[in-house]
């Protein structure tokens, strides 16, 4: 036991400690020689995250449950996993739009809404009280341990003003004003806080493993003879199995999954750890340092947790009328080591302190800035125009604001404190605060959120938790009627939505607030696009990293109108005093190359600048409504938007032009040597064809200038030998000019010159005057020709006599390659889908499959030149020119017994184009 | 201050893969594995078991984080300006 | 026996030309429509002159003309090539496939038969 001065002396002996160490970080912070600027110190900030609640509930936690009081811990684990990835991104957006509070930045994500603001405030400051109460009780009750004794109960409260409890209280209020709230930074930041707290970091961490030490070695003999002996107790023996301890029977799996992820967003989204990780932040690079060093902490300030649970039960007995929640402190005092009592108390009370530090600075920043700058600024007089230097007014308010915070948790800890277990308490706050994570994690990664769906998501997701956590244990507790947990009937029974069971009501509560929340979220978001403002500040949130601002390319600004100086000047000194305000306008002039703060010209730049800076003051909601009564601005649309954000990319398009020039010109001159290839290929083909046409044309010219000749130099030749000559020459002459005719045609398609002559063509009819002109030459090789044409066939737009070659073509082959007994020809028309299709069977010899590509090349006559019937071989290819004119194919393939099967389709729409995957009819063959 | 998304750090690959294997790990019913009556130096194996993954996890998030990050063209300048 | 000559060339009204004349001056006439077939005729028939188009499907004239002069046993055999390109390269290549003359389509059947009484005297 020990006398009740002298702790009380030792605690506010422990505070001015603080106040020195905090003292000292602010007065190197000034010097320009900041002790927080390194990951070390950064990582011991986060720690933070050990309140009381670990320091003593931890140990209650593993005497009742086992290791159940590890997903606390290893929640944190997973997120500082993607810490480097997700914290980062928060950090570079909070550092670059000089966001202050998880109040403001889920705000401002959403296009700055004040509502937001204060939503996300109000459901912190509800959803943490009994958090803050937690600390307080954890403080008082260690006190009363100390001073009371260990095997006795605690008297009968002291009058409230003889309690230490409100003593300290008051301290840390004392305390958390002065390092809280000295100066108002635009920043919001505080770096003699932050190494107060890093400094509790170390002395709890310290205070916690000198009692494990004492307990595992000094009275035991390390940890396995702890656990040997407990096998003596049957109770402990299946403690730290699955099934064990408390929720015997099946292990609880869905609580022990919900907790982990329920701590995993709790140690980004607590205002303590926000305020600590984003807001205090010094460097971003920290962070990757920082992760590690931060879960080992946890790591080892939960090492002892087991050993001294177990530890604890077997030295008291298992229900021994000793809380376990105490045992940090009870088994020092047990063994007599009073000292080590003394600095297990200290340590626990550094966990308390620090928590509710850092809790009220974040929550009183959001309070003043969200709750209490918004309706004061609805204030006649009050107004943006309004004279008057107002930060000493924002100060006070904030002041106030960490009284009233404390106070109330302190109020709460006095009606409700012996209501709930600690560990109880605490879920339900990491539980309010998971409410955020849709809103901020979606907010940070998805473009399309919107502040409507986040607000509906957020109080959505708040009342369900409200209903489900919050109030049934006020219920459970006696404050509410035990009717309460039965619902108003049986389907709305708060710890079982209809009818859900199964579940703990920690999981149940986490299961249906996060579905109405993000379902909200993510309903009203998709229902209505964004605003302009919305979309804005969705692109600056998630494409932070490319569109942040930064040396290389300047971010794009989201605002047009007009502004005086004058105005924005007796803004920024109303909101930021005098010194700040010249220091903020100078600083513009130096960047902007002006000669004097008078010279600015109050342009978008300058106007944005002003609003991130009064955002860092009074929040973004609010610098939003100030910086708007003082300017003249245009609304934008999202048509501006994309305007300004082209004008941002022209920027970035100029610096990479620089880079892309030396790729291009390579690229220029691969793209020149291709052409060059290209141009002497082409040169080739054309040497080529001059060569096939001369070819083709002396051919027929010999036999013309032979036989003539032949027939001057013997008169006397023999009439029938005369006529043969003579049909010959007719044949051949008539073939010559059908070459000539062709060549020129192939030539102008080939060139672009061909004239077509558009107008609708109905392919029936032009099939049947096809088959009819050449009619004669299928009666000549006694072959017949069938037509199998749909009783009508829509519309198509192309040139009908460049049609009839290509039919005529098709059906003078035909012809001549059918057998001469037995010749047959069929002509079949269809309509698919979106294109019509023509296939002109034959019984000939057919074409071979190596062949069937060669028929449309210029001058390829396939086959047998002494068996095959005269051609000029330009034929095919010209049909097939016509039929690609028109956006169609032409094909060749085996019909059904052998012969060949022209065919071709042409789409109704030529815009549609060849192969636009409209029907094949090739099958059809 | 770096403009590049990864500024440098650890690349998001590896840290995605952890924390994947770390849900699995830390969950139900990779935790049945471990849930037996044995002990390791005399301590319960679940325990142990949960303590020593973490503590790899820790070790592994340390090496990712705080080995040199890789580049692939500025490895050799930084050896001739040293 | 008479003169052998065979007329190799895939043109039929072509070779009815030349068959007529050169039956008119009195040589017995052998016909090959492609390049195998004059191959063929050629070891066969031993004719003393060969008229060879230069452009056949399957064993191109200038193929039938490389094989004849590397056939020893076909020494005797004179060739004139006949083709529609006249390009200098297809003159070249002619000769150097060892043909003896080379025309060129169209030709003047008074020139040309000039040059087989030439040839053959």
């Amino acid at each position: 036991m020990v006398a009740a001065p002298v702790v009380l002396a030792i605690s506010l002996g422990y505070l001015l400690l603080l106040f020195a160490v905090a003292a000292h970080g602010d007065r190197r912070g000034a010097q320009g020689r900041s002790v927080i600027g390194n990951p070390w110190v950064y990582a011991l900030s986060w720690a933070v995250y050990s309140s009381a609640w670990t320091y003593f509930g931890s140990v209650g936690r593993a005497a009742a449950g086992g290791i159940w009081f590890l997903p606390v811990y290893l929640g944190p684990m997973l997120a500082m996993l993607l810490a480097w990835i997700v914290l980062r991104k928060m950090v570079r957006i909070a550092q670059t739009y000089r966001i202050t509070s998880i109040a403001d930045f889920i705000a401002s994500r959403y296009g700055k809404s004040p509502l937001l603001a204060a939503a996300v405030t109000l459901i912190t400051v509800v959803g943490i009280l009994p958090y803050i109460a937690l600390q307080v009780k954890a403080v008082s009750a260690g006190y009363d341990l100390l001073v009371h004794g260990a095997d006795q109960p605690a008297p009968p409260r002291a009058t409230w003003w003889q309690n230490g409890t409100l003593a300290v209280t008051l301290a840390l209020a004392a305390f958390t004003i002065v390092f809280g709230t000295r100066h108002l930074d635009s920043a919001e930041r505080h770096e003699g806080m932050v190494a107060a707290i890093a400094f509790e970091s170390l002395v709890k961490l310290g205070a916690f493993l000198a009692v494990g030490v004492f307990v595992t070695w000094g009275m035991f003999d390390g940890p396995a003879d702890i656990w040997a002996r407990a096998q003596a107790f049957p109770e402990l023996q299946s403690l730290l199995r699955l099934g064990g301890g408390e929720g015997a029977g099946a292990f609880g799996h869905t609580q022990w999954f919900a907790m982990t992820i329920l701590s995993m967003f709790s140690v980004l989204l607590l205002p303590r750890q926000f305020q600590m990780m984003v807001v205090e932040c010094v460097d971003e690079r920290h962070i990757r340092r920082a992760a590690w060093v931060f879960s080992a902490y946890l790591l080892l300030i939960n090492i002892f947790v087991l050993p001294l649970a177990i530890g604890g039960l077997v030295h008291f007995g298992p229900g021994g009328g000793m809380d376990p929640e105490t045992f940090v402190l009870s088994l020092p005092m047990a063994e007599g080591a009073t000292a080590l009592a003394l600095v297990a108390y200290i340590g626990g009370m550094s966990a308390a302190t620090g928590m509710l530090i850092v809790e009220t600075v974040a929550v009183s920043t959001m309070v003043c800035n969200d709750l209490v700058m918004p309706t004061l600024l609805r204030l006649p007089g009050f107004g943006a125009r309004a004279g008057g230097d107002v930060t000493r007014l924002l100060l006070n308010i904030r002041r106030a604001a960490i009284v009233a915070v404390l106070l109330l948790g302190y109020a709460y800890y006095r009606i409700a404190g012996d209501a709930y277990a600690l560990v109880s308490i605490g879920l339900i706050s990491f539980a309010a605060v998971t409410q955020f994570a849709p809103a901020l994690l979606g907010g940070i990664y998805w473009r399309g959120g919107t502040a409507a769906g986040a607000l509906a998501g957020l109080l959505g997701g708040f009342a369900v938790w409200a209903y489900t956590l919050m109030l049934p244990s006020m219920a459970k507790s006696g404050w509410l009627p035990a009717g309460f947990l039965d619902g108003p009937f049986p389907l709305l029974a708060p710890e079982a939505l209809l009818g859900m069971t199964g579940l703990d009501n920690l999981t149940h509560s986490l299961f249906w607030s996060l579905l109405v929340n993000v379902g909200l979220y993510v309903g009203l978001s998709l229902s209505r696009a964004p605003s302009a403002r919305e979309a804005t500040q969705a692109l600056l949130f998630v494409d932070v990293f490319e569109r942040g601002g930064g040396a290389a390319e300047p971010a794009p600004i989201f605002w047009r109108g007009r502004a005086r100086l004058e105005d924005l000047v007796g803004l920024a000194t109303r909101l930021l005093g005098p010194l700040r305000a010249q220091q903020l306008f100078q600083e513009h002039a130096a960047e902007t190359g002006a000669a004097s703060v008078e010279a600015i010209t109050a342009d978008a730049r300058l106007v944005d600048r002003v609003e991130r800076q009064l955002a860092g003051a009074v929040g973004s909601a609010s610098a939003r409504v100030l910086v708007a009564s003082v300017v003249q601005e245009e609304p934008l649309g999202i048509a501006d938007v994309i305007e300004i954000l082209d004008e941002a990319s022209q920027l970035r398009v100029y610096a990479r032009a620089l880079e892309e020039k030396s790729l291009s010109l390579e690229a220029a001159t691969a793209e020149l040597r291709a052409a060059n290839e290209a141009l002497k290929s082409l040169d080739h083909m054309k040497d080529d064809f001059m060569s096939s046409v001369t070819h083709e044309l002396r051919t027929p010219l010999t036999s013309i200038r032979a036989l003539t000749e032949l027939m001057l130099d013997t008169p006397d030749m023999e009439e029938a030998q005369r006529e043969e000559f003579l049909r010959i020459v007719v044949g051949e002459s008539e073939r010559l000019s059908r070459l000539v005719n062709q060549v020129l045609d192939m030539a102008k398609m080939e060139s672009g010159h061909a004239e077509w002559r558009i107008a609708d063509v109905d392919m029936r009819a032009l099939v049947s005057d096809a088959v009819r002109l050449t009619a004669g030459m299928f009666d000549e090789r006694g072959a017949q020709v069938l037509m199998d044409l749909p009783a009508t066939v829509p519309v198509i737009r192309a040139d009908p006599d460049r049609l009839t070659q290509v039919l005529l073509n098709l059906l003078t082959n035909a012809a001549k390659f059918v057998p001469q007994e037995g010749g047959r020809a069929e002509v079949v028309l269809r309509a698919g889908t979106g294109d019509l299709a023509v296939m002109v069977r034959d019984n000939g010899p057919g074409i071979p499959p190596d062949q069937r590509a060669a028929v449309f090349e210029r001058f390829r006559q396939v086959g047998d030149a002494a068996t095959r019937p005269p051609g000029t071989g330009l034929g095919l290819p010209i049909s097939r020119r016509i039929v690609e004119h028109f956006g169609g194919e032409m094909w060749v393939e085996t019909a059904p017994g052998g012969g060949a099967c022209f065919a071709f389709r042409l789409p109704l729409d030529p815009e549609e184009g060849a192969g636009g995957g409209g029907k094949r009819w090739a099958s059809r063959c | 201050m770096n403009r590049h998304p990864d500024g440098g750090g650890p690349r998001r690959g590896p840290l995605l893969a952890l924390f994947c294997a770390a849900l699995v790990l830390f969950n139900f019913p990779m935790l049945t594995v471990f849930d037996r009556d044995a002990t390791v130096f005399g301590l319960p194996l679940l325990g142990v078991a949960l303590f020593a993954i973490w503590a790899g996890l820790i070790g592994l998030l340390a090496w990712i984080s705080e080995r040199r990050p890789e580049r692939r063209s500025g490895r050799r300048h930084r050896k001739d300006l040293s | 026996m008479g003169i052998k000559v065979l007329i190799a060339d895939d043109e039929p009204n072509i070779v009815v030309s030349l068959e007529f004349m050169l039956k008119r001056e009195g040589y017995e006439v052998i016909v090959a429509r492609d390049g195998n077939e004059a191959l063929e005729a050629i070891r066969r028939e031993r004719p003393n002159l060969v008229l060879l188009d230069g452009m056949m499907p399957g064993l191109s004239g200038f193929g039938v003309c490389e094989a004849v002069r590397a056939d020893l046993s076909l020494g005797g055999t004179r060739i004139l090539m006949l083709t529609a390109k006249g390009r200098e390269a297809d003159v070249a290549r002619g000769v150097g496939a060892g043909a003896d003359a080379y025309v060129i389509k169209p030709f003047s059947t008074r020139d040309l038969m000039q040059q087989v009484r030439d040839m053959l005297a």
